[in-house]
């Protein structure tokens, strides 16, 4: 059960931003500007940096919403997903992903985690400024919405199926739940 | 020097927030609702709340100027700030702050650490579900500034009487797009 009182029922952050909507509303404009806004990166490499971050931060409700939307968004090569949850390193992934997926992971640790050499070797691969940017305030951003989740104990289903449907929603954008 | 070319010399996060406006907009208002709201806690106790977390997070960007906010909301007490960063429990602050803290520190380490113990300890020392849920929240949110912060190398001024200066402007008029795109206070 959750720590405070908010709506039952309703699983993860959904449930946090009906409790309290004056920050919800900035909370899901963030997310929209970040996942679904203007970017080098798709808006399925940008769910999948948000769920591999998610995935470390061991935050079971946003790792497997953002991984299901990733999947979606996706398609035919939706396997990616699974592959780099397991094992980022050995994934089909492009180069520079996995280069920007290394900062991810250095950004989920802590922000002076990220060297020099992780940033040299993204551009290696084709990262410009924009796609370093966007990268680590993905990664940034979900170490809060993890924290956010899991710090109030919100609902979290287990039921795969529950975050394949969740996944559909989430990949046409993020628009703030209304009170029930 | 920075991990990319901000295209501006502002320091910190608010390199970050004029390179790209569209995140800066809600993380704006965020911090706006978050810090300065009056409902519940005051905005000292959210500020001294940002700041020890960036102390954890050794952020010290975040870190100091968070804690010169608080120094302005608190009328010029640096020695409450100190308490706190050194060791809250003994801080001469309510016991419903002390549970607060304890539990920004928990989510700092990882949302999972926070434990239902923590919680009702804080809300036996007075705490609302609000107070709770804007600890949380709080908290978290500085897990991301901070990162954002460092994790893109961001210029921090080594000059420290530039900070009580970036403090007042925001303690004044509040967080927002205006701490990018107006005159730096000098």
């Amino acid at each position: 059960m959750a720590y405070i009182q908010v709506p039952e029922g309703v699983p993860g952050i959904r449930s946090l931003v009906m409790f309290r909507p004056e920050t919800g509303k900035h909370l899901y404009d963030l997310a929209q500007a970040l996942l679904r806004g203007e970017s080098p990166l798709t808006e399925a490499e940008r769910e999948l940096i948000a769920a591999y971050v998610s995935y470390r931060n061991d935050c079971m409700f946003c790792w497997s919403s953002h991984a299901a939307a990733s999947r979606c968004l996706y398609g035919d090569e939706k396997n990616i997903v699974d592959e780099v949850l397991n094992d980022m390193h050995r994934s089909n992934v492009s180069d520079k992903m996995k280069a920007l997926l290394n900062i991810a992971g250095k950004v989920q640790i802590l922000g002076k985690e990220v060297t020099d050499e992780d940033i040299a070797e993204a551009r290696k691969h084709g990262a410009d400024d924009r796609t370093l940017h966007d990268t680590v305030l993905i990664a940034a951003s979900f170490s809060m919405f993890n924290r956010y989740v899991d710090g109030l104990a919100s609902f979290t289903p287990t039921d795969p199926v529950v975050y394949e449907e969740m996944g559909k929603r989430m990949a046409k954008g993020y628009v703030l739940p209304q009170q029930q | 020097m920075p991990h990319i070319d901000f295209k501006n010399d502002l320091p910190g996060i608010r390199s970050a927030l004029a390179y790209s406006p569209e995140t800066a907009a809600p993380l704006g208002v965020l911090a706006e609702i978050l810090l300065r709201s009056d409902e519940g806690l005051t905005r000292a106790e959210r500020e001294l709340i940002a700041t020890y977390v960036s102390y954890l997070n050794d952020c010290f960007y975040c870190h100091h100027s968070h804690g010169e906010i608080a120094c302005i909301y608190l009328d010029g007490d640096r020695e409450i700030i100190d308490q706190v960063r050194n060791d809250f429990s003994t801080a001469d602050i309510s016991e419903k702050l002390k549970g607060l803290l304890r539990i920004a520190g928990k989510v700092q380490q990882s949302g999972k650490a926070v434990t239902t113990d923590d919680v009702v300890h804080a809300k036996n020392s007075g705490a609302t579900d609000k107070d709770i849920h804007d600890t949380v929240l709080i908290a978290a949110a500085f897990c991301m500034f901070n990162r954002y912060v460092d994790g893109l190398a961001t210029t921090t001024p080594k000059d420290m009487s530039s900070y009580p200066l970036r403090a007042k402007q925001v303690a004044e008029k509040g967080y927002g797009n205006h701490i990018y795109t107006e005159k730096q206070p000098a």
